[in-house]
C-alpha cells in the first residue's frame, strides 16, 4: 500500500465578529443585539443578578415564572409563543436567573411583549404553584439517585463549606414550604431590570432590536440589589471523601483544582494548560486512562466560572476494579504536567483546538447568544473574542509550564470519588488518606 | 385574541449531488456566512443489521474506526482533527452510522483525507478490539448501568414491540456479545458494510463546489469499488393485541412508562408519515399541549410526559418498522393505568373532535423553528443531508420539511390520532426498586 501524506492546513481565514449593537436602557437594562441572518430566527437570552436569593424559593420562582399572569394563563403564554413559533423557559444558578428563548424573527416584537408581561405581571397563581412545586420535589428525588448530582452535590459541599455555592439543591421539605406569596415578595424583590443583560442574537438588524426591545422592556422597572456573594474560599485539599454508594457499577471521580476568571492575565495559558492535561479528547488524560487503558468512557475538565471565584474540574466515570489505578494516572498527568513542560507540538495542537473551536462556537445563533451572554456576565463584551484569541496566540511553552505548576498540582486538588467504598476504600487508601462517608439521606 | 398564523419561513441551501466511479454518493451544500465546514460520512448499517450473537457490534465497530486506518497510528485521527482547531464524532442509529467532524474551513482537505483513508480500511487490532470493548462498556454503565431509567424506553421497549432479533435486540449489546466480538467479525463486517457504494460524504459550509469536488476526487475517487449489499427488508407485521411489561429498575426512585405505535413507512409513505410527526408535539411540546395540559396540570397524574417519533428520537432519518412513542414519569405511587386511559381518552377526543382554532398551526410554526435551529449549526445540514441523501435520494428535503410539516391538515392529524389504539399499543413500565421508604416518606 502506499504511503498518503496528511494535507497541510489552508490559509485560515480571519475571525470576524459580526456586527451588533448596545444600548442601556433608562431602567438600567443592558441590551446587546447581533445579527447572524443564516435562518430566519432570533435567539434570546435574559439574566438578571440573583446571587443570595433564598435557594428553594429562587429554584421554584424560576419553575413558576411562567405560570401566568393577569392578563394571561400559563396555557395561553404557552400558546402565545407557540404562534410565532417561539418558546421560552426560566433556570437559576447560584448567581443569576437566566431566561432563555427562541422565535421566528418575524415573531420578534409579539417574543419581548410577552416577556415584558411576565417579567412585570408573573402572578404565581397557587394551583400552579401547587403542581409545580410537586414536581421539584420530585424532580430533586430523581436527581438524588444519579451519580453525577451526588458527586457534584458532595464536591460542592466539601469546596465551599459555609459558602453560599455550597448548597446548589434544597431540601424537598424546604421546596413544599414555598408559598405563592412567597414567590409574588421574591419577585418584587429581585426580579429587576437594573444590572441585567438581554442578549437578541439572529436574523434582525441589531439598531431595530435595541429599538423593539426598548419599546417592550422600557416600562419594566425595579432597582438594583447586592447580589454579589462573597469570595470563594480557597480550596483545601485534605484526604480523599469517598462517597459510600453501595453496588455501585462505577466511581465517580472528581478533582477540583484553583483556576482564574476570563479577565485574569492567566486565563489563556490555563486554558491551553487544561486542554493539554484534560480538556479535549487528545488530551494526556483522555489518551491514558480510555485509549491506553479503557479504565473510562468520558473523561473531561474544564473551568467553571461563577461570580465568586472560578475552578477547574475534572470528571471522568470509572470501572469499579481500577478507581485507584484511575486515580493514580490522574495524579501522575497532572503532576507530570505541572513539573515538566509541554512539548511545542502539544502546545501547538491545543492551541490550534482552542482558535479553531472559537470559530466554530459563534457560528450559530444560539452559540453565539449564549457567548455573548456569558461574557457578558464577566463585563465582557464580543471583542473580547478577538483579545482571547491573540492572547491564546501567543501563550508561550513556558507561560503554560508556569500556570501548569501554579493550577494543575495535584498536591492543591480536593477529590471526591463515588463509589462502592467496599471495594474501593482499601487501595485507594494505598495512595492517600481517605475519609468515607454515606450518600447524603 | 385573534388567530394570526405565523407565515412559516424556509431555507434555501444550495444541494450540489453527483457520484463518484466507485459508487460513493456525495453532496455539497456550501454557505459562506461563516468560515467553518461541516462534513459527514454515514454508512448503511446500523442496530438492526447486526448478527444474532453480536449485540452491540455495529457500535463497537463505530469505535473501531477511529483507532487508526491506512495510513494513520492509533490516535492520529482526533490529533489531526482537534489539532485543525475541528470537533469529531461518531454514532450508531438503527438505519446507519455516522462519521464527522465540524472544522475551520482551513482545514478541508484534511477531513476528507482522514474519511477517505478509514474508508480503504481501519487497522483492526487485537489491542485496539480489546481496549475499545472496555471503552464500550463503560460506556454503557454510564448510560445505562449505573443510572436510574437506564435505556428506558429506546433499549426497553423495541423487546415488548417487535418479535424479530434486528427490531428487538439490545443495541447497545450484552457484556457477553461484546467480549466475544473477534477482530475476524470486525473485518468481515467491514468489508460488507463499509462499501464505497454503501456510504454517503456530505460537506457543508465555507466551500467553493469546484474546488471541493476536485479534493473530493483527489482523496475518495481511488478508494476500491465495493457495491452496497442488499438491504434485508425489516418488516414485521403490526401487532393485533395490546402488549404489555414491567421491570424494576434498582436505581429508579420513581414510576415511568412509555407506549409505542406503529406508523406508516417514513420512506415509502411519507406523506401518511409526516402528520404523525406533527400529532406527537400537538399532543406534548410545551404547556399548551393536549397531553401536558391534561396529565401534568389537570389531573397531577404524571410529572412529566413527551412524545416523538421513533426510538432514538429520529423522525427523518429511520426506516420502517418505527413508532410513535409517549413517554412519562410519574410521581410517587403514580398509577400507570390511568396514564395509559388517559392516553386513550386524550388520543380518542383528537380523533373525534379535532383540533381547536389555531391549534395546528401554532404547533406547526414550533416546529418549523427547531428544524430552522437545527440546520443553523453548519454540521447538522451536513449529517441531515447525507442521511436524506442515503435513504431518499434527496438531500434537498431538508429545505422543504418546514413547509411540508406546515402544510399538514387538521384531518390528518385527526386520522393519525385515530390509529393509536391500545390493541395496537406496546408498553413498558419502569417499576421504581429503590428508596421506596423515601418515595413513601415523600408522597403526598
Amino acid at each position: 500500500m502506499s504511503v498518503r501524506a496528511l494535507p497541510p492546513l489552508g490559509p485560515t481565514r480571519r475571525l470576524k465578529l459580526p456586527s451588533q449593537a448596545e444600548r442601556t436602557l433608562g431602567n438600567g437594562l443592558t441590551v446587546i443585539a447581533v445579527r447572524r441572518s443564516a435562518v430566519p430566527l432570533v435567539e434570546l437570552r435574559l439574566w438578571m443578578p440573583f446571587g443570595r436569593a433564598h435557594l428553594a424559593r429562587g429554584q421554584l420562582l424560576a419553575q413558576t415564572l411562567l405560570s401566568g399572569t393577569e392578563t394571561m394563563s400559563s396555557v395561553q403564554i404557552a400558546a402565545e409563543l407557540q404562534k410565532i413559533g417561539g418558546g421560552l423557559s426560566a433556570g437559576l444558578d447560584p448567581d443569576r436567573l437566566m431566561l432563555s428563548g427562541t422565535g421566528l424573527a418575524s415573531g420578534l416584537d409579539r417574543l419581548l411583549e410577552i416577556l415584558a408581561e411576565v417579567l412585570t405581571g408573573a402572578n404565581y397563581p397557587a394551583e400552579w404553584v401547587a403542581t409545580e412545586r410537586d414536581r421539584l420535589v420530585d424532580g430533586i428525588q430523581v436527581a438524588r439517585s444519579q451519580p453525577a448530582h451526588l458527586v457534584r452535590t458532595a464536591l460542592l459541599k466539601r469546596i465551599y463549606g459555609k459558602h453560599p455555592y455550597a448548597v446548589q439543591t434544597p431540601e424537598p421539605e424546604q421546596v413544599r414550604a414555598v408559598r405563592p406569596a412567597a414567590l409574588r415578595t421574591l419577585h418584587a424583590q429581585r426580579v429587576h431590570p437594573a444590572g441585567a443583560v438581554l442578549v437578541l442574537v439572529g436574523d434582525v438588524r441589531p439598531e431595530r432590536a435595541l429599538d423593539a426591545a426598548e419599546k417592550a422592556l422600557g416600562g419594566w422597572k425595579g432597582d438594583g440589589h447586592a447580589a454579589e456573594p462573597p469570595p470563594a474560599p480557597p480550596l483545601v485539599p485534605g484526604p480523599l471523601l469517598l462517597i459510600d454508594r453501595p453496588g455501585s457499577v462505577q466511581s465517580s471521580l472528581r478533582m477540583a483544582l484553583p483556576a482564574v476568571p476570563r479577565t485574569h492575565p492567566d486565563h489563556a495559558a490555563l486554558q491551553l494548560a487544561n486542554l493539554i492535561f484534560g480538556g479535549y479528547f487528545s488530551s494526556r488524560w483522555v489518551e491514558n486512562i480510555r485509549e491506553d487503558k479503557g479504565y473510562t468512557y468520558g473523561p473531561h475538565s474544564v473551568v467553571e466560572h461563577s461570580v465568586a471565584g472560578s475552578l477547574l474540574v475534572a470528571a471522568a466515570e470509572v470501572a469499579t476494579e481500577v478507581t485507584a489505578p484511575a486515580l493514580l494516572e490522574t495524579r501522575y498527568e497532572l503532576g507530570r504536567l505541572a513539573t515538566v513542560a509541554p512539548k511545542p507540538d502539544e502546545l501547538e495542537q491545543a492551541r490550534q483546538y482552542a482558535l479553531g473551536t472559537l470559530q466554530l462556537g459563534v457560528s450559530t445563533q444560539a452559540g453565539l447568544a449564549s457567548l455573548v451572554s456569558a461574557y457578558a456576565g464577566n463585563g465582557l463584551r464580543l471583542d473580547f473574542l478577538s483579545e482571547h484569541a491573540a492572547r491564546l496566540a501567543k501563550a508561550s511553552v513556558d507561560d503554560v509550564a508556569a500556570v501548569a505548576a501554579r493550577y494543575l498540582a495535584p498536591a492543591r486538588a480536593v477529590t471526591v470519588v463515588l463509589g462502592d467504598a467496599e471495594r474501593i476504600a482499601d487501595s485507594l487508601g494505598t495512595l492517600t488518606p481517605v475519609e468515607t462517608a454515606p450518600v447524603p439521606a | 385574541m385573534p388567530t394570526r398564523k405565523a407565515k412559516i419561513p424556509a431555507t434555501r441551501y444550495p444541494v450540489e449531488r453527483f457520484t463518484l466511479d466507485n459508487g460513493l454518493r456525495v453532496v455539497l451544500t456550501p454557505d459562506r456566512s461563516a468560515p467553518v465546514i461541516g462534513v459527514a460520512v454515514v454508512y448503511d448499517v446500523g442496530i438492526r443489521s447486526e448478527p444474532e450473537g453480536r449485540t452491540g457490534f455495529a457500535h463497537l465497530f463505530e469505535h473501531l474506526m477511529f483507532q487508526g486506518s491506512e495510513n494513520l497510528e492509533k490516535l492520529a485521527h482526533f490529533r489531526h482533527v482537534q489539532g485543525a482547531g475541528g470537533t469529531f464524532n461518531g454514532s450508531t442509529h438503527l438505519d446507519y452510522t455516522d462519521y464527522f467532524e465540524t472544522l475551520p474551513s482551513s482545514a478541508l482537505e484534511r477531513a476528507l483525507f482522514l474519511e477517505a483513508d478509514r474508508m480503504r480500511g481501519p487497522r483492526l487490532t487485537e489491542e485496539n478490539l480489546r481496549n475499545q470493548v472496555d471503552v464500550v462498556k463503560e460506556e454503557i454503565r454510564v448510560n445505562v448501568l449505573n443510572r436510574p431509567y437506564g435505556g428506558f424506553p429506546w433499549l426497553t421497549l423495541p423487546p415488548v414491540m417487535f418479535d424479530t432479533f434486528p427490531n428487538a435486540h439490545d443495541g447497545y449489546g450484552s457484556f457477553v456479545d461484546l467480549e466475544s466480538a473477534t477482530v475476524a467479525d470486525a473485518a468481515d463486517f467491514f468489508r460488507r458494510y463499509y462499501a464505497s457504494g454503501n456510504a454517503v460524504l456530505a460537506v457543508s459550509g465555507d466551500i467553493d463546489v469546484a474546488e471541493a469536488t476536485k479534493l473530493i476526487e483527489r482523496h475518495f475517487g481511488d478508494v476500491p469499488a465495493r457495491p452496497a449489499p442488499e438491504r434485508p427488508d425489516f418488516a414485521e407485521p403490526e401487532l393485533t393485541a395490546e402488549r404489555r411489561t414491567a421491570y424494576t429498575d434498582q436505581l429508579a426512585p420513581l414510576p415511568a412508562v412509555a407506549s409505542a405505535w406503529r406508523v406508516p413507512d417514513p420512506i415509502g409513505d411519507f406523506a401518511a408519515y409526516l402528520p404523525y410527526v406533527v400529532l406527537a408535539e400537538v399532543l406534548t411540546d410545551g404547556d399548551a399541549s393536549r397531553l401536558v395540559e391534561r396529565l401534568v396540570h389537570r389531573d397531577r397524574t404524571v410529572t412529566s410526559v413527551g412524545g416523538y417519533l421513533g426510538f432514538m428520537g429520529d423522525p427523518f432519518d429511520v426506516r420502517d418498522p418505527t413508532a410513535l412513542l409517549l413517554q412519562a414519569h410519574l410521581p410517587p405511587g403514580g398509577d400507570v393505568d390511568k396514564v395509559l386511559r388517559t392516553f386513550d381518552e386524550e388520543l380518542d377526543r383528537l380523533a373525534t373532535d379535532g383540533l381547536s382554532d389555531g391549534e395546528l398551526a401554532r404547533t406547526q410554526a414550533r416546529m418549523a423553528t427547531h428544524l430552522l435551529r437545527d440546520t443553523d449549526a453548519v454540521l447538522g445540514r451536513a449529517l441531515r443531508m447525507a442521511v436524506l441523501e442515503q435513504q431518499r435520494g434527496e438531500p434537498g428535503l431538508l429545505n422543504d420539511l418546514p413547509r411540508l410539516v406546515g402544510a399538514v391538515t387538521d384531518e390528518q392529524v385527526r386520522a393519525a390520532a385515530a390509529t393509536l389504539r391500545p390493541e395496537r399499543r406496546a408498553s413498558v413500565e419502569v417499576i421504581p426498586g429503590v428508596g421506596q421508604s423515601q418515595a413513601k416518606e415523600l408522597a403526598r
